[in-house]
């Protein structure tokens, strides 16, 4: 293999390089810590590419103008954190029911409010998949490294075309700050999805239309298939229904094109997992410290192993599942107070101990405090 | 014209060369008054909900009625 | 039944009515606005005016916001966008900046502009963005059954001013002009004609323009305020109570109070959005589309 041009980044800029690989070309968001650099970077780079870097008014603003961007062709970005996320929440919704693609970063921050707005957190797993109201779809994805964070962002993108759905991606204020030397991929050598347009005549298109559950191609505004829009259930032609039945059987489908694709969407690291008696489920920053954590109680002679999710929403239940059987405790390291290890005791059964370690301090988890839980079950 | 596409009844009113066509849209029609209310030489009326000519031999042609109708219903020409 | 509507050979060759066919899409009338409502009238001076541009339909994008003046997009023939309370001109900029060749046109009410969305009105003015708004300001909520707006006067009655409303309105030129918008007008559906000009005068326009459009919600704002008819609001609220620019000019200001301007109030040439991109693009080294 050739060597790769190494490139020294934070994970912020990262993010914005992955975007402009995977054909980002609008960007649009508001000021926030720790996301910022996101947005500096873009306003520099997009231009570079006839892109369009945007500064809104607001967070509103901004995932409302990703949307109406998307629907004119262009893929679509937009960067924040806590508070910028929870502004956020209607405008993603609406890029659900109507299946509009886009690509939303929040690099979370302590919370609630305007809680400590330098201090890393993993608190917002949960708003990523019930933010906004209603039953929906929901994609997110948890990059641990500022390499990971580049393809990871070229992953939603892919994602967000190939589903006609908003991705989200999560990571913390630390990895978003964090410098590492990272590799660039050569142009085509990451699969770029690009969006799947209409063939048929104009006076044909459904833009809702979905035979055996597949996705219906997108067409974009102004180039001739004049279609119509809205955020109230619409039939397959994308006009408003009351019909009952139609809107149940949209819901129904909006949820499941993400659901019955689990196994493609879900990603998981395994570390040393294949004789592990105790379980870790991590992600983001607080894998890397599991991770350590593992590697250290191996050398002792204690078999851990970790189960690192890239993608956290949907949730890998099978995965974790599958580990709950085979290990004693699963532990869930997080910095919040008890989000992912819900799921992770929903996913286990009762088939064995699930114990959190959780910190909202906004200080990482130490590997220590993982090291020190795993030995209390051994 | 397409508009028509979607009537259920119109009703024309078609006396003579030099009279105008008066097109009401019946399903369309939301019986508001309007075109009534402003009509300058008072050639229509309510019947029941829905406006009717009640004196075609009146009507100028203004299209005042055609021009402020909310719902497309009625047409002179 | 195409029959019914086409008139049999005459001497003198007949005045015909136009055809709004070809921008209303088929089988979505009648539409779900109460009987007597303006916003059927200004959509008529919109199609009309959009017809003498001249341009396919293809061209256009209508982009609304939630209300009643918001279903406008989904009966007419165009690209079009219902999206949420209050942000439209959010989605209307994305839209426009990802497809500068699209003429956007917006539809929204006096509460989706200016109360929900008053921040991006003011930002999409100071933006000079090429952009039609159209505000049906009919001094109401509609769609939500009557409750008062951030443009309905003092002391007029809806759902939550029972007892007069207290606030004070806005005057949504007088807001778009000092935002920055470089076409500010205000029309009427009472004159419904006069509407026509301006809105062809606002689409030719390049940069933000602003429309104040006065028309009438008879089921609430009409009711609750002790209107008859909706041809009394009309005339009461729409013709008296509004005067063109001209005629205003040569009377003293007592003569003009209550009486709201209309026509195009203000126009400048100032650098426009899309275009200052594509510049900043050309500097920045890129290609332009
Ligand atoms: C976020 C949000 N808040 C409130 C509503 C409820 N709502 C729908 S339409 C509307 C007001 C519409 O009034 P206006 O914009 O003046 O339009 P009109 O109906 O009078 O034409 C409100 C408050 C909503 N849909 N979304
Ligand atoms: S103005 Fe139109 S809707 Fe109203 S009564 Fe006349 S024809 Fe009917
Ligand atoms: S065209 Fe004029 S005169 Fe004739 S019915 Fe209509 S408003 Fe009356
Ligand atoms: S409620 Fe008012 S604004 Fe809404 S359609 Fe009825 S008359 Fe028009």
């Amino acid at each position: 293999m050739a060597e790769k041009k190494k490139k020294f980044m934070q994970g912020n800029e990262a993010c914005s390089e992955g975007a402009i690989y995977a054909g980002c070309r609008f960007y649009a968001g508001y000021p926030i810590t720790p996301s910022t650099e996101i947005a500096e970077t873009l306003s520099v780079r997009l231009p570079k590419f006839g892109g369009v870097f945007m500064q809104m008014e607001d967070e509103i603003a901004s995932i409302c103008a990703i949307v109406g961007a998307s629907l004119g062709g262009a893929k679509s970005l937009t960067a924040t954190s806590g508070p910028g996320f929870s502004l956020m929440q209607e405008g993603i919704g609406f890029a659900c029911i109507t299946e509009v693609p886009c690509v939303i970063v929040n690099v979370m921050r302590s919370g609630p409010s305007t809680g400590f707005p330098t201090g890393p957190s993993q608190s917002d797993v949960m708003q990523a998949k019930w933010g906004t109201h209603g039953d929906h779809p929901a994609i997110a994805l948890t990059p641990a490294s500022v390499q990971e964070i580049m393809y990871e962002t070229i992953r939603a993108f892919n994602l967000s075309e190939l589903y006609r759905t908003p991705v989200i991606i999560l990571y913390d204020e630390i990895i978003g700050h964090m410098r590492e030397a990272i590799a660039l991929p050569e142009p085509d050598e990451i699969e770029v999805v690009e969006r799947k347009k209409p063939s048929c005549k104009p006076e044909e298109y459904k833009p809702y239309a979905s035979n055996n559950g597949d996705i219906a191609p997108l067409a974009v505004y102004g180039e001739g298939y004049r279609f119509h829009v809205t955020g109230l259930y619409h039939a397959e032609d994308g006009f408003p229904t009351n019909n009952t039945k139609l809107i149940g059987e949209a819901n129904e489908r909006i949820v499941n094109k993400v659901n019955k694709n689990i196994d493609k969407i879900c990603i998981n690291e395994e570390f040393y997992l294949d004789d592990a008696e105790i379980g870790v489920v991590a992600y983001g920053v607080s894998s890397k410290s599991a991770k350590f954590a593992v590697k250290e109680m191996r050398k002792k002679g204690i078999k851990a192993g970790l189960l690192r999710p890239k993608t956290i929403w949907p949730f890998p239940y099978k995965a974790v599942n599958k580990l709950a059987k085979q290990v004693k405790a699963i532990l869930v390291p997080e910095m919040n107070l008890g989000q992912v290890y819900y799921e992770v005791e929903r996913a286990s059964r009762g088939q064995c101990e699930v114990k959190g370690i959780f910190k909202v301090d906004t200080e990482a988890i130490h590997p220590k405090k993982i090291m020190e839980e795993i030995e209390k079950f051994t | 014209m397409k508009i028509a596409e979607d009537l259920s009844r119109v009703e024309e009113t078609e006396k003579g060369d030099d009279l105008p066509n008066i097109v009401i849209n019946e399903t369309y029609c939301k019986g508001c008054g309007i075109c009534i209310d402003f009509c300058p030489t008072d050639v229509l009326e309510m019947r029941g909900n829905l406006v009717a000519v009640k004196n075609l031999e009146a009507c100028t042609k203004c299209q005042l009625c055609d021009l402020r109708c909310p719902d497309f219903a009625i047409q002179v020409f | 039944m195409e029959t019914a509507a086409t008139p049999k050979k005459t001497k003198k060759a007949k005045q015909t009515p136009f055809d709004y066919s070809k921008y209303i899409r088929g089988g979505k009338l009648p539409h779900i606005w109460c009987p007597g409502c303006g916003h059927g009238i200004v959509l008529k001076s919109l199609l009309r005016a959009i017809d003498t541009t001249g341009r396919s339909n293809n061209d256009f994008a209508l982009v609304s916001g939630i209300g009643c003046s918001s279903r406008t997009p989904g009966y007419v023939d165009f690209n079009t966008l219902h999206t949420l309370h209050g942000r439209a001109l959010a989605y209307a900029t994305g839209l426009k900046m990802a497809k500068p060749n699209l003429k956007v046109i917006v539809t929204t009410g006096d509460g989706d502009a200016l109360a929900i969305g008053g921040n991006h009105f003011i930002h999409t003015c100071r933006r000079n963005i090429d952009m039609v708004i159209m505000v049906y300001n009919n001094y109401i909520y509609g769609m939500t059954s009557g409750q008062f707006s951030p443009t309905t006067a003092q002391g007029m009655i809806a759902t939550t001013s029972r007892y007069g409303n207290i606030e004070s309105p806005f005057d949504v030129c007088k807001m778009a002009e000092a935002s920055g918008a470089t076409f500010v007008a205000r029309g009427t559906a009472y004159h419904y004609g006069e509407l026509e000009k301006i809105l062809y005068e606002a689409i030719m326009h390049k940069g933000t323009a602003v429309i104040d459009i006065i028309d009438s919600c008879p089921t609430y704002y009409g009711r609750f305020n002790k209107f008859k008819t909706p041809s009394e609001m009309m005339e009461k609220i729409e013709k008296e109570g509004t005067i063109p620019l001209k005629q205003a000019a040569g009377l003293p200001p007592e003569k003009l109070q209550g009486k709201l301007i209309r026509g195009i109030i203000y126009k400048k040439e100032r650098p426009e959005y899309t275009s200052e991109y594509a510049k900043l693009v050309e500097k920045a080294g890129g290609k332009s589309k």
